[in-house]
């Protein structure tokens, strides 16, 4: 008999166990029980966030598949789809942040390959606390969370032979108690054969592929809808092991399985395992599936059906497949010294019916139990906090003395110095597909017997997003938009994990509810549909919830692949164009954040007019061969964008020269035109050919655009209407941008 | 465990000359790729010679027990069995490589890339070891590596002292040796690849993972098999960064037309 602790300890609200004994007509048993909390969890039914992602644009010429499957797609042409989709393992990789981390590449890589598609690159959006503090110390804990998860990433990504070919790195404090680990991951299929993870034609068999079932992970569902406290260390036995050689296998021998057609459908088993791969394949399928769980491979004894419904073991998978076509099938998983293991059979009842050695111990209507979740609709409050921090009085600042010191500064802050240490851990090369190298702007594989690339890029900002969670959504889109658009493709498709904290307070609820509409605002305005992503909330350790943090992936589309653009100054004696407006804004910027320490004000906003004919004409002047270099201008503003496109170039320098709005002398002017961040903002290098026809072209969009100076030199010079405001030697910029972050994990060169 | 010391067999002379492709009127060279399970560069190098070089490439399961009369063969990169063991330690069992051991033996070019090398070196095709890095992590970048020797048939092709753009992938690339095997190394000049500066000087500077004596590739005795930790098939075409790798199928190209084995 369930009492009401069990109930409780399984994270169902009373309204949601009346809902569930609705249902069934009865009372549950334990198993069923267990069923309903996972697929009933937050993590499994996006309870809180379904009424409002209804709001984001998921449609349009390309798209193949949309939300609701396990990855989506888009047409790339040449009968190609490219399927993608970004994942959040925030809680388990601050429980155990190498396992995490491994596990969160490991369950994206399988929700792509279920599609049929060959995975071929993955990006990292990593947030962690603060590096250092106000002297520059480390923080050893940061110091060991960073280390984990990078080795986790590197260690599952490395040995299946999947590249990871780009992503961001940030440190805010709030983070400290709840990192976030949002891995993406992109594939290739074709676009016609694409897979489902669709049960139908009753009789068809059910089999079991993979890993055996063990206690790991039971509950991890559950855990990741709850929040932390002190004791959440003792969640241990929640998070899962990852085994990235079994994955390579099983993906192998399921790419290998789909070029039959002997497969009806194919999903993975990631979170709630056993029991979301049934009953939501059958609820797309409109059918039922009757398995018995003592025929599940298992790693440990006497495992109850609870446990093995529940299991999130790793490294698994469920197919259906056409019946009588069961011994091609087995042949290709023997091939690869994996089992597959018959459990069932798809049904045309509807029903889940777990059995145990014959005996029932669940049934349950597949459509209520993946569908029928209860969608709330939270309230919503504007937060206390706001008003607060929007305001920004400039003029109270100190202005520093020595701005190229400053400016050395930037370059050496974590989240805007060099990423090397990173991604020098992970194999961005296997594949021979990546054209576009980490570090250099987006990340660029190219599509092998095709002349064409793909550009991706997740991006988003937490500082911006808390102090204006609707602006902090749209600057998130335009920000990856545009950096696929710099290394020269058109973005086609997107994807994004919302991070946000506990759902049930309004004034979270109400940060969710405003960035979803800032995102979806940005996606039509430019054209792109979301495809697909991932929710994360009750990200929130002792009460303290995180910023609000939604990270976009954005895939873009270069019709060559030999023209891909990065930051970097290709030679000396280019003209540098600034494509938009000079001066950015300080609410919300590093600069405020690393010299006076303060986040504060509104980050600039995004004007979608403007934003998308800048990236029209960038991608089409690219495609031209116009643009020998381009680099948004991002974290660190103008300046640090500035002396990116030196940095690494050889010794390739620049002297510019920027028309001030506000007077040479008025300080702030000075400021925001150095360090001041806004959207909109590229700098480009071209021949003097290729410069009058950009010219013409930037006023036929209506994008402002000036020619401020020339490459070549030494040093990196910025003057404002005539007047040298700041110098560096692109060397010191080159220290202090490539030491920043990696001076808190090396020890010093000898 | 000792290793048995290998045949010091007669020295085969693969004198350089210029690459073929296919359609030039002669036999294209046909590569077999052997695939282990967890091999990740399998396709790399596949892509590397049927499609840059433009010669035959194929598959090879490793629980086949032939190499489909193939000219050259290719231990590819990545993590056979998941390197939960000692990496290589338990591909060197597959059936298959009873077959690329006799192919060996008779003098047929075999080349191990990466996890292809701890492979070689598991199965004791060629000596030392490889240790994990000296920093401790999995590194990849680009290196710069000198061409020691010419007499293989992966170097044949190139110039002694030619330094060569390559990326490395790997946590266990760090050479090692006894005192008396690095010796006997260097005195019978099996040290086919040394990590070097942009300029082609080998100093510590160019040495990515601590190997001995910046070892980057060796050969054996008979120098018909090579075994390298840097990617060449990551280097064959510019778009990628280098071209500096493909000078290592090339060599094997051109050393089996002098032979006239293609």
């Amino acid at each position: 008999m369930i009492d009401q602790a069990t109930i409780d300890a399984h994270g169902l609200t009373a309204g949601e166990y009346r809902r569930l004994v609705e249902i069934l007509g009865r009372a549950p048993t334990i198993t069923e029980l267990g069923i309903f909390s996972v697929m009933w969890s937050e993590h499994c039914s996006y309870k809180s966030s379904r009424r409002h992602l209804r709001r984001f644009p998921t449609d349009g010429p390309r798209v193949l598949q949309g939300p609701g499957e396990n990855a989506g797609a888009v047409d790339i042409g040449d009968g190609l789809a490219a399927v993608f989709k970004i994942e959040s393992h925030n809680h388990p990789s601050f429980i155990e942040p190498y396992q995490g981390a491994a596990t969160g590449v490991g369950g994206i890589i399988r929700d792509i390959f279920t599609m049929g598609a060959r995975p071929i690159a993955l990006l990292d959006s990593l947030r962690f606390g603060a590096l250092e503090d106000e002297h520059g110390r480390s923080s050893v804990e940061t110091v060991r969370l960073v280390d984990g998860v990078v080795a986790g990433i590197a260690g599952y990504g490395n040995s299946i032979g999947i590249p990871t070919v780009g992503g961001e790195v940030a440190f805010e404090p709030g983070y400290a108690g709840n990192p976030l680990v949002n891995v993406f991951c992109l594939g290739v299929a074709k676009a016609d054969r694409l897979a489902k993870g669709v049960a139908s034609g009753a009789g068809n068999p059910v089999y079991y592929v993979g890993a055996r079932t063990g206690r790991d992970g039971i509950h991890g569902a559950t855990m990741a809808s709850a929040e932390f406290d002190e004791g959440s260390a003792d969640n241990r036995p929640a998070v899962q092991v990852g085994d990235p050689f079994m994955e390579k296998l099983l993906l192998e021998a399921c790419l290998e399985v789909m070029q039959t057609d002997a497969l009806v459908g194919i999903q993975d088993m990631g979170a709630a395992g056993l029991t979301c791969s049934t009953c939501e394949m059958a609820a797309r399928g409109g059918t039922g599936i009757d398995i018995d769980v003592s025929r599940v491979p298992q790693r440990e004894t006497g495992m109850t059906p609870y446990e093995i419904m529940l299991s999130e073991s790793q490294e698994r998978m469920l197919l259906v497949v056409r019946r009588g076509r069961e011994p091609e099938v087995e042949q290709v998983f023997d091939k690869w010294d994996l089992h597959a293991v018959r459990i069932g059979e798809v049904t045309g009842d509807g029903l889940l019916r777990v059995r145990d050695r014959g005996r029932m111990v669940a049934e349950i209507p597949t459509r209520e139990l993946a569908d029928g979740a209860p969608v709330y609709d939270r309230p919503t409050r504007y937060p206390a906090y706001l008003d607060e921090a929007q305001r920004l009085d400039e003029s109270a600042l100190p202005v520093p003395a020595d701005l190229a010191r400053t400016w050395l500064d930037l370059l050496a802050a974590p989240a805007i110095a060099s990423k090397r240490w990173v991604y020098r851990q992970y194999d961005h090369m296997v594949r021979t597909n990546t054209v576009g190298l980490p570090g250099l702007g987006a990340g660029v594989v190219r599509i092998k017997g095709t002349g064409r690339a793909l550009a991706l890029s997740v991006d988003g900002n937490g500082r911006y997003a808390w102090l204006d969670p609707r602006e902090g959504g749209r600057l998130a889109v335009a920000e990856a938009a545009r950096n696929v658009a710099c290394a020269g493709a058109a973005p086609i498709g997107a994807t994004n994990c919302l991070n946000f904290g506990n759902p049930e307070r309004p004034d979270i609820m109400w940060q969710f509810a405003e960035a979803v509409d800032g995102i979806a605002e940005g996606c039509r305005a430019l054209g792109i549909p979301i495809t697909g992503g991932n929710v994360s909330l009750y990200n929130e350790t002792d009460g303290q919830a995180i910023y609000p943090t939604p990270v976009l992936g954005v895939v873009g589309l270069l019709d060559d692949a030999a023209r891909v653009l990065t930051r970097i100054f290709p030679a000396a004696g280019l003209d540098v164009v600034l494509l938009g407006d000079p001066a950015g804004g300080l609410g919300g910027s590093e600069y405020l954040k690393r010299v006076h320490g303060l986040v504060r004000g509104r980050p600039a906003p995004v004007d979608f007019d403007r934003e998308a004919a800048l990236q029209r004409l960038v991608v089409d002047a690219s495609r031209r061969g116009m643009l020998c270099s381009a680099h948004d201008c991002a974290e660190g503003g103008f300046a640090v964008a500035l002396a990116e496109c030196s940095i690494e170039s050889g010794g390739v320098g620049a002297s510019v020269d920027l028309p001030v709005l506000a007077g040479p002398n008025d300080r702030f002017g000075l400021l925001r035109t150095l360090f001041g961040e806004a959207p909109s903002r590229i700098i480009v290098s071209v021949t003097r050919a290729g410069q009058t026809e950009l010219l013409a072209r930037a006023r036929d969009l209506g994008v402002p655009v000036a020619v401020i100076g020339r490459t070549g030199g030494d040093r990196v010079t910025v003057s404002l209407s005539g007047r040298v405001v700041a110098d560096v030697a692109i060397e010191a910029a080159e220290h202090a941008w490539a030491t920043g972050l990696a001076r808190h994990f090396e020890p010093p060169a000898a | 465990m000792a290793r048995s010391r290998p045949e010091a067999g007669r020295a085969v002379r693969f004198p350089p000359a210029p690459p073929r492709r296919a359609g030039a009127g002669m036999r294209p060279v046909k590569f077999a790729i052997i695939q282990f399970p967890g091999s990740n560069c399998d396709h790399d190098a596949y892509h590397a010679a049927r499609y840059v070089l433009g010669q035959q490439a194929e598959f090879v399961w490793h629980k086949e027990t032939g190499l489909r009369s193939a000219d050259v063969v290719v231990l590819p990169g990545g993590f056979s069995y998941g390197d939960y063991l000692r990496t290589g330690a338990i591909a060197r069992f597959s059936p298959v490589m009873q077959r690329v051991r006799e192919f060996a033996a008779t003098g047929g070019p075999v080349i191990g890339i990466c996890n292809g090398f701890q492979v070689l070196l598991e199965a004791g095709f060629l000596e030392g070891a490889l240790l994990r890095n000296r920093g401790l992590k999995f590194l990849c970048r680009h290196v710069h590596v000198r061409v020691e020797q010419t007499d293989t048939p992966f170097s044949c092709a190139a110039s002694v002292g030619q330094v060569l753009k390559l990326p490395i992938a790997h946590g266990e690339g760090n050479f090692h040796a006894a005192p008396e095997t690095a010796a006997a190394l260097e005195a019978n000049r099996q040290v086919v690849f040394r990590y070097c500066d942009a300029a082609g000087t080998v100093t510590g500077g160019g040495n990515p993972n601590g190997s001995l004596h910046e070892i980057a590739g060796v050969c054996n005795r008979r120098r018909n098999v090579v075994g390298l930790m840097p990617h060449p098939e990551r280097a064959c075409e510019s778009a990628l960064g280098s071209e500096d790798g493909r000078v290592v199928f090339e060599s094997v190209v051109a050393a089996m037309a002098a032979t006239g084995a293609a």
